[in-house]
C-alpha cells in the first residue's frame, strides 16, 4: 500500500495543470457561474474539449483500441480532479467520456459506434440523459414514456423531466418502456434531439441557466436501429453505465477548492484568525478528505479489475456530506460570495445544492449501503 | 498511489488474525467494563507485531493496519502508541506506553500502571519516565471507560526525566495517527456488532434493521467509519501533519456521532453489560478526549493546511 503519487502520475497532473493554465480563459470563473448547461458554458466546453482531444487529454483512460491511451483509473481520477477542481470546464461532455462512450463501445451497434463515438472523441457533441419522469424519480423503474415498435420504427410518447443539458444537447440517451414488465420492460433509444415531436421546456433552476428541463415526446419516430442493445436490456446497460459514472466525478475536489478559496478570502480581512472559523474549516476539510479517500479506494478496485459495488454509494454519500458542509461554511462565514463577491464560490454553491439529488438521491445511496454494504435485511415493500 | 495491501501486509494480518483468534470472543460470564488480556499482550510482543513500523518493507501503514485490526477485538491492549509512536522515541522503551500532553495531568491516562513508560509531549520537548507506585493514582472502581485507566499522581523532577531528541510536532503527529487507527478499528467493530444486532432483533414482527430510521443512520455511520479507516492509513502512509490531524479529527467526530446511536439501537440491552458493545464504544469515549478533542484536531488541521 502506497499513498504517494508515482512520478509518472505527478507528471500527468502537471501536464493537466499546464493545460488548464493555457486553455482556461481569464474570465473562466465568471463564465462558469452561468451554469454547466448554459449557452456560454456549452460554447466554451465545445472549444475546451476539442483542445483536450487535440492534446490527447479528453479520454486518456479509454483503451488504446478505442483511441485512448490505455491509462488506468488513477489517471482518470487525476483528470477528474483537475477538471472538477476548477469547476468542470468540460460541461456536460464529462458524461461522454465517463460513461456514454464506454457504454456505446460495449453495447452499441457498429452503426451507432460509427455515428456517435467520433464526435465524442473530438469533443464536439453534447448528450442529455432522458431518465427521470414526473412520477419516476428515485423509483426509476416505474417510468412510463412508451416506445412502440411499428414495423421498423419506434414511436415514442411520454415526458421526461429535470433533464440536464436537454435544450442544447444533440442526442438523448432515452429510457423508454416497451413492455409492462417493470425493469425488463425498459429499452434504451438513442434519439437525436432535433427529431420532430420533441419539445424542450426550460425550468428555471438554482444551479445556473438552462440546466433543468422538461422534455415532451409526442409521436416521435426513430428507426429501430436507434435502440441500444436489445429490448428490455436497459437495466443491465444502465447498471454498467452507472458503474462507469461512479468514477470520474471528483466533486470532493471542487468542495475542497471552494473551501481553500473561502479561507483565502477570510484571511484577507483577518477573519481566519478566529478559532471558531478555523476549527470549522478544519472540520470541512476532514469531510473533503474522507470523501477523497473513499473515492480513491474505488479507484484502486477499478485498477485491480474488480467490479465496483455498493461501496460506490458510500463514497458518493461521503462526497455529499463534504459538499453540504462546505456550502454551509461559505454561507456562514463568507456570505458575500452568494451575492457575486466570489464567482468561484457562487458557482460551487449553485452546484452544491444538487450534490445529493443529481445522479441518484442521497437516500437511495443510504438504502444501498444499508442493504449491500452492511448486509441489513431489506425493508418490506 | 497503490491502495491494495501488499503480500507482506496480507500475511501479517493473517498471522495477526490467527494469533488473536482466542481473543476474538468474549469469555463466559465476564461482565466487567474493561477487558484486558496479558496473554494477548505477550503474544503480540513475542510475535513482533508492535515493531513492524521499523521494518522497511512494512512501515507505518502496516503498523496502522495492525493497530486497527487489534482494536476490533473485545480485549483491549496497548498497541497504538507502542506500534506508531514508540519507534520514533526508542524501540526498547518498556511497554505499555502512556502518552500525555505537557501539563494535562487532570485527565485519566490509558494503561497507566507501575512500570509503564510515560511519554510527555509539549512545547518544552518530549520527555519520558518509568512510572513507579508514587506516580500512579488508581481511578477506583467502575470507571466509565473500557480501558484500564489511572491518574498521574506526580511526575519526577525535570532533572530525572529522560529527554528525547524527537521533535514534539512529530510525536503529536504520530499520536494522532495512532489515535485514528485505533478509533477506526473500534468504530468498525461497534458498527458490525450493532448491524448484527438490529438484523437479528425483531420488533413489530420484523427485524429492527428494516426500519429506515435505523438503516439510514447506520449507513451514514458506515460512510464515516470507512473514511476513518482510509484516512488513518493515508496519514500513516504520508506522514503528513495535516493528514494526521484530519484523520484524528474525523475519528473523533465519528465517535461522537455514532456512540449514542449504537446504544440506542440496542434498546435496554444497550445499557447492560451483557452485550460487549460498550467495550468498543466506551473506548471510543476515551479516545474522544485525547489531544484536546475535536476542536483541537480541527485547529491543528487548519494550521497544517492553511497556516496561521
Amino acid at each position: 500500500m502506497d499513498f504517494q503519487w508515482t512520478e509518472e502520475q505527478q507528471q500527468f497532473r502537471a501536464v493537466l495543470q499546464k493545460f488548464m493554465v493555457q486553455n482556461l480563459p481569464d474570465d473562466w470563473e465568471t463564465l462558469a457561474v452561468h451554469g454547466p448547461a448554459s449557452e456560454e458554458m456549452t460554447e466554451h466546453s465545445a472549444k475546451f474539449c476539442a483542445q483536450l482531444a487535440a492534446e490527447g487529454l479528453l479520454f486518456p483512460h479509454w483503451p488504446v483500441e478505442a483511441g485512448g491511451k490505455g491509462l488506468d483509473a488513477w489517471h482518470q481520477q487525476i483528470l477528474a480532479e483537475a477538471m472538477w477542481g476548477s469547476g468542470e470546464p468540460r460541461g456536460g461532455q464529462y458524461m461522454n467520456v465517463n460513461w456514454i462512450g464506454p457504454t456505446l463501445r460495449r453495447y452499441g451497434s457498429e452503426d451507432q459506434k460509427a455515428r456517435y463515438l467520433t464526435p465524442i472523441t473530438l469533443g464536439q457533441t453534447l448528450w442529455c440523459q432522458g431518465f427521470s419522469e414526473p412520477n419516476s424519480g428515485s423509483d426509476l423503474a416505474s417510468l412510463r414514456t412508451r416506445a412502440t415498435l411499428e414495423a421498423d420504427v419506434y414511436r415514442i410518447n411520454g415526458q421526461k423531466i429535470w433533464t440536464s443539458y436537454a435544450r442544447l444537447a444533440d442526442t438523448c440517451f432515452l429510457l423508454t418502456r416497451t413492455s409492462d414488465d417493470k425493469k425488463r420492460g425498459i429499452t434504451i433509444l438513442l434519439v437525436p434531439m432535433d427529431t420532430p415531436g420533441i419539445t424542450v421546456r426550460q425550468i428555471p433552476s438554482l444551479i445556473g441557466e438552462g440546466d433543468i428541463h422538461e422534455v415532451f415526446f409526442d409521436d416521435v419516430v426513430v428507426p429501430e436501429g436507434a435502440r441500444l442493445g436489445e429490448e428490455g436490456q436497459a437495466w443491465e446497460i444502465i447498471t454498467f453505465s452507472l458503474t462507469n459514472e461512479r468514477l470520474g466525478i471528483a466533486r470532493y475536489e471542487l468542495a475542497r477548492k471552494a473551501l481553500d478559496r473561502a479561507v483565502e478570502l477570510l484571511k484577507q480581512d483577518g477573519a481566519f484568525a478566529r478559532e471558531t472559523v478555523r476549527a470549522e474549516a478544519g472540520r470541512c476539510a476532514s469531510l473533503c478528505e474522507a470523501a477523497r479517500v473513499a473515492n480513491y479506494a474505488l479507484v484502486q478496485k477499478r485498477v485491480d479489475g474488480l467490479t465496483l459495488g455498493a461501496e460506490a454509494s458510500s463514497a458518493r454519500f461521503a462526497t455529499i456530506m463534504a459538499e453540504r458542509e462546505v456550502c454551509a461554511f461559505v454561507v456562514e462565514f463568507v456570505p458575500e460570495a452568494l451575492a457575486n463577491a466570489s464567482p468561484f464560490l457562487k458557482m460551487h454553491h449553485q452546484r452544491g445544492i444538487a450534490a445529493g439529488i443529481a445522479a441518484g438521491a442521497a437516500e437511495i445511496q443510504l438504502n444501498i449501503i444499508a442493504t449491500d454494504v452492511l448486509q441489513l435485511p431489506r425493508e418490506p415493500r | 498511489m497503490h491502495l491494495s495491501p501488499s503480500e507482506d501486509q496480507v500475511q501479517i494480518l493473517d498471522f495477526l488474525d490467527s494469533l488473536s483468534k482466542p481473543f476474538a470472543t468474549l469469555p463466559m460470564h465476564d461482565t466487567s467494563l474493561a477487558l484486558t488480556s496479558d496473554a494477548l499482550d505477550q503474544a503480540l510482543t513475542e510475535g513482533g507485531f508492535l515493531d513492524v513500523m521499523a521494518i522497511e518493507e512494512l512501515g507505518a501503514v502496516t503498523a496502522a493496519m495492525v493497530v486497527e485490526r487489534l482494536a476490533r477485538l473485545p480485549f483491549s491492549v496497548e498497541a497504538a502508541a507502542s506500534a506508531l509512536v514508540r519507534p520514533l522515541l526508542d524501540a526498547d522503551l518498556p511497554r505499555p506506553i502512556c502518552l500525555i500532553e505537557e501539563g494535562q495531568f487532570r485527565k485519566p491516562v490509558r494503561f497507566l500502571k507501575t512500570g509503564a513508560s510515560v511519554v510527555m509531549v509539549g512545547p518544552s520537548g518530549v520527555f519520558s519516565f518509568t512510572a513507579s507506585d508514587e506516580h500512579v493514582r488508581h481511578a477506583g472502581k467502575e470507571v466509565l471507560y473500557a480501558y484500564p485507566v489511572a491518574f498521574l499522581n506526580a511526575v519526577p523532577a525535570q532533572a530525572d526525566l529522560r529527554s528525547h531528541a524527537a521533535d514534539p510536532a512529530d510525536i503529536l503527529r504520530a499520536w494522532r495517527i495512532a489515535l485514528a487507527a485505533e478509533a477506526a478499528g473500534l468504530l468498525a467493530a461497534a458498527l458490525q456488532s450493532t448491524a448484527a444486532h438490529v438484523s437479528d432483533r425483531q420488533q413489530f414482527g420484523r427485524p429492527l434493521a428494516t426500519f429506515q430510521a435505523l438503516r439510514h443512520r447506520l449507513a451514514v455511520a458506515q460512510v464515516m467509519t470507512n473514511g476513518c479507516y482510509w484516512m488513518a492509513l493515508k496519514a500513516a502512509g504520508t506522514g503528513d501533519a495535516g493528514d494526521a490531524a484530519l484523520a484524528a479529527l474525523h475519528a473523533q467526530e465519528t465517535a461522537k456521532l455514532v456512540v449514542y446511536d449504537y446504544h440506542q439501537f440496542f434498546g435496554a440491552m444497550g445499557i447492560t453489560l451483557e452485550h460487549p458493545l460498550h467495550l468498543w464504544t466506551y473506548r471510543l469515549k476515551a479516545l474522544t478526549s485525547e489531544l484536546g478533542g475535536r476542536g483541537e484536531q480541527a485547529l491543528a488541521a487548519a494550521t497544517a493546511l492553511w497556516g496561521d
